[in-house]
């Protein structure tokens, strides 16, 4: 399939139009989304209508950013009159009457959303193999785990359906799936993309990022949806930075740093990947130094009591009160009990109860009170860490992509697998996956490269450094 | 109502207000009351999932006008999640201010001079309205509820006072007190009857000395009268428990109007476990200094210093005239008896017609202008018109509006001309010979058989004050 970038700007050149370029992707996703169920739904007579529209707009003589672009939308990002399932039985006839800032944008540049796409439900999990739909099969071996929670955006452009996707990364949701389906994603700096219509999950950790086959669409598609909204009150209030403009940036006289909490713990392989691309940015003229951040070994322990507290309380208003599942009681609090037995998945409520826990009377100080100040310490640790660095570098998981039901009995085992992300979400900065070298069954590696908020152009013009010293582009 | 025994009884209260804003606090839903149900709302209010919450700056005004007007301190406060699961609660938690509140440590100056701490005024989000139908009207064994969610979302300033209050009278005066504040500041219409303003009591007993006893907290204070019964009913209640040997348990009672009663809600055991923490949807509340001294500065008098203003005009005020100066300020009529003063018109017979005329029809005070009221008054004191003669044109000008002396000529009550006054009272002396001897002696107090005389054959238009002239003529 074609780069975003050449789609278009064919489509601006009325070389191609947007109708066209729907209608390829609407075929390969006919072709492909039965074996690998990325898309949940199709929203074909809709998509049909945006281009149409963007068809419309060219020949009046406008330029878009994302003309005739197919873009899959991760299905906890609303979308009116487009059924809004967070891959679970609770909402999954729910269609919301509003639609989300980051979606809005994209129509606005000329995108064409096409469908809503799988993930492990209410983006809790990291193999797609707790979504109430069946598992998304990882385009490059089908017996492998796309990633999680984004793999449904993910195998949607690993597998060709659509040149770009939006994911988010409350935990590691975009850049795991990037890894584990060699693409590029992007964890934006926290308040940087609206989060207006994007389900919570943990809303102070929760980020909506872009997926690409090449650093130049990422970084189009995360200048396109970023930027202040007064709808998220969390929302930076400067305007979007430029990055489209700086990808070719280099890294000359940039100083990087290799973290070994980012990287310890990895496969033999990917360790060796992170080492080359250390290398390769050595060679691009990149000054490297290596320390340790030690704080960062407990960001998945604060993680696990902060992420599932705010989610007991995002996820109390699915009580089939007012919109969802509702299951019959004989008074109101046996309705919300059966509603809520029927409608969750053992991973979401592991978390509530884990979160409604951690919140409670005589627990709070020791459990979500004692997270909050890992977190204050995780936050002045990397913002020591960037006095003496511009980036850091890691690896992004600890494996390629693994089979499905390998960890799906052994819950600690599945949330390690986002041991090197967590971190960034913690302290709010930035981080991207690129895809570097390639470990068992020729399945690909993942490089973490992180930095501090609004730090994006940087990061993304080593990750384009990366990209070519892979091959890539 | 004094309480046996050498007890007395602590109350704090907690008194929740709408705001007036326009929208509500997190989204631009009309905050309105008496709408079609479900007709203000949207994705925010709705607690739709993917919606977020946005502070309105209206809310936050009001309330550091409700801060300063209780000599409160304004400080950078932050937003926290109640959790617990209702049906008119949309997204099953309430946000609210909980460590840090915007208000704290202020008081309020009763008229009685008596001093009330408050311990903090907070912003917080109002819920839906249920309506339960069938059973007890209680969401449990109800056959079916109903919610309207046009009240969710509207923003509410919570006002808790220290466990200061020593009566229900004191407390009712409190609240009173507090109420007009509100409404002077433009924080609330202070509406008790539509919910606009609601209160919880704290109360708990003690023989004087002793530390504070356990407290029960009554909810369903809907008007100033059920707080003043409530409390002295759940006064009363303690008392005799303990009298008897029992114990307080902390629980939360129900005030039931009807029956006069307070009973038992919940228990301390199974109160909710609200899990408290902080609301990740929105940033720190922080009004910089300008945008605080703005407010103050735009903070119109509050009660205390209108009444004392309206005092000042009369010179000696009697208890009286103090109670109807409190009813001119609750009624926000101070306007008329300043012009009335500035007419040089007097001020006692302005408060008067104030407090009772005016006061008896509110809802058509638009009708009268100033002008129109200081006239009336002006005519009644130069004797143009009798008491009850401009009291009957005060209430034809709350009817209707208009010019005070056509209104008076159309009613039949243009003056009598002193000529037939005269003969009347003369006709009067001559048939009362005996009474007349005896006034004309000294007893001053036949004055007032005359006046009545005279009140009889002209139908109540004679001026009083004209009669005793005529009487004093002719001694």
């Amino acid at each position: 399939m074609k780069h975003a970038v050449d789609i278009a700007a064919a489509v601006n050149a009325k070389e191609s139009s947007a109708s066209a370029e729907l209608q390829s992707s609407l075929s390969v996703i006919e072709e492909k989304n039965g074996a690998i169920n990325a898309f949940l739904y199709v929203d074909t007579d809709g998509a049909k209508k945006f281009a149409a529209e963007v068809d419309a707009r060219i020949a009046n003589g406008e330029k878009l950013p994302l003309a005739g672009v197919p873009v899959a939308i991760k299905d906890n990002l609303c979308q009116t009159g487009v059924p809004t399932t967070c891959s679970s039985k609770i909402l999954a006839d729910w269609r919301p009457p509003y639609t989300a800032t980051v979606v809005e944008r994209l129509l606005a540049a000329g995108a064409i959303p096409v469908g809503k796409t799988n993930l492990d439900e209410f983006a809790m999990g990291s193999s797609t193999e707790t979504s109430a739909f069946g598992p998304t099969k990882n385009p490059l071996d089908l017996s492998r785990v796309p990633g999680g929670s984004s793999g449904g955006s993910a195998a949607a452009v690993a597998a060709d359906m659509t040149p770009i996707s939006l994911g988010s990364d409350t935990g590691g949701s975009i850049r795991q799936p990037a890894a584990l389906c060699g693409l590029v994603g992007i964890k934006p700096t926290y308040g940087l993309v609206s989060r207006y219509g994007l389900i919570a999950f943990a809303s102070s950790l929760d980020q909506v990022g872009p997926f690409a086959k090449t650093v130049a669409d990422a970084a189009l598609v995360l200048e396109v949806i970023a930027g202040h909204d007064p709808m998220d009150s969390t929302s930076l209030p400067e305007p979007a930075p430029s990055l489209v403009a700086h990808v070719n940036d280099g890294v000359k006289g940039k100083r990087v740093a290799l973290v070994k909490e980012l990287y310890e713990g990895a496969d033999e392989e990917v360790i060796a990947s992170v080492k080359a691309a250390v290398a390769a940015l050595e060679s691009a003229g990149a000054t490297i130094v290596e320390f340790s951040i030690p704080e960062l070994r407990l960001g998945l322990s604060a993680y696990y009591l902060i992420a599932p507290a705010e989610a007991s309380s995002n996820l109390a208003r699915y009580d089939g009160v007012r919109f969802g599942l509702r299951e019959q009681g004989s008074d109101v609090t046996e309705m919300y009990e059966a509603t809520r037995t029927a409608g969750f998945g053992a991973e979401v409520k592991r978390r509530i109860m884990l979160g409604t826990y951690a919140l409670s009377a005589g627990y709070f100080d020791a459990y979500y009170g004692q997270a909050l100040k890992v977190r204050t310490q995780m936050i002045k640790a990397f913002a020591k860490a960037y006095e003496q660095a511009d980036m850091l570098i890691g690896a992004t998981t600890p494996t390629v992509a693994f089979e499905f039901g390998s960890k799906t009995s052994n819950p600690m085992a599945m949330y390690l697998s986002d041991v090197f992300t967590i971190p960034t979400n913690l302290a709010g900065d930035a981080a991207v996956s690129v895809p570097f070298g390639t470990g068992e069954n020729d399945l690909p590696i993942g490089v973490q490269i992180l930095g501090p908020g609004r730090s994006e152009a940087t990061l993304l013009a080593a990750a384009r450094v990366l990209e070519i010293a892979d091959g890539r582009a | 109502m004094t309480l046996p025994n050498g007890w007395e009884m602590v109350v704090g209260l907690e008194v929740h207000t709408e705001l007036k804003t326009a929208t509500k606090m997190f989204c631009g839903c009309a905050n309105a009351f008496g709408s079609e149900p479900n007709t203000n709302v949207c994705p925010v209010c709705l607690g739709l999932p993917g919606s977020l919450p946005v502070l309105n700056k209206m809310a936050v005004e009001l309330a550091m006008a409700i801060g300063v007007a209780l000599h409160c301190t304004i400080a950078p406060s932050t937003f926290h999640r109640k959790n617990y699961f209702y049906p008119d609660m949309p997204k099953d938690f309430q946000i609210s201010q909980y460590d840090l509140p915007i208000n704290s440590r202020g008081y309020l100056d009763l008229p009685d001079g008596s001093r009330v701490s408050v311990e903090r005024a907070h912003l917080e989000e109002d819920t839906g309205k249920s309506t339960h139908l069938g059973g007890s009207g209680r969401i449990h064994g109800a056959d079916r509820s109903m919610v309207d969610y046009n009240r969710s979302g509207v923003p509410l300033v919570e006002i808790v006072s220290g466990p200061d209050i020593r009566s229900s009278a004191q407390a009712r005066a409190y609240a009173s007190e507090l109420r007009g504040i509100l409404i002077a500041t433009g924080a609330s219409d202070g509406r008790m009857e539509e919910g606009s303003m609601r209160i919880d009591a704290n109360v708990s007993v003690r023989k004087s000395g002793d530390p504070f006893g356990t407290r029960c907290e009554i909810k369903n204070l809907n008007s100033l009268r059920s707080l003043q019964r409530a409390i002295d009913y759940e006064a009363l209640r303690q008392i005799e428990v303990l009298e008897e040997g029992g114990t307080i348990r902390q629980e939360t009672r129900h005030w039931d109007e009807n029956h006069g009663e307070t009973s038992t809600m919940r228990t301390k055991e199974e109160a909710e476990d609200y899990r408290y923490f902080r609301e990740p949807d929105l940033v720190e509340l922080n009004p910089d200094q300008g945008w605080q001294d703005r407010v103050r500065a735009a903070l119109p008098p509050m009660p205390a210093a209108r009444r004392a203003t309206l005092e000042g005009l009369l010179g000696e005020v009697t208890d009286a005239q103090r109670d109807a100066i409190g009813t001119v300020v609750e009624l926000d009529l101070d306007d008329y008896v300043i012009a009335a003063a500035d007419a040089k018109v007097d001020v006692a017979v302005a408060i008067a017609r104030s407090a009772n005329e005016i006061a008896a029809d509110i809802e058509n005070v638009s009708k009268l202008s100033v002008e129109a009221f200081v006239n009336t008054v002006s005519l009644e004191q130069k004797g143009e018109l009798s008491a009850t003669q401009a009291k009957k044109v005060l209430s034809v000008l709350l009817e209707s509006g208009g010019d005070p002396a056509s209104i008076a000529k159309s009613l039949g009550f243009e003056q009598m001309g002193a000529d037939a006054l005269g003969d009347l009272v003369a006709k009067c002396i001559e048939e009362n010979p005996s009474e007349w001897q005896r006034y004309r002696e000294g007893d001053e107090k036949l004055s007032q058989f005359f006046i009545g005389q005279i009140m009889k054959l002209t139908k109540g238009q004679a001026n009083g004050k004209a009669v005793i002239a005529e009487l004093q003529q002719r001694k």
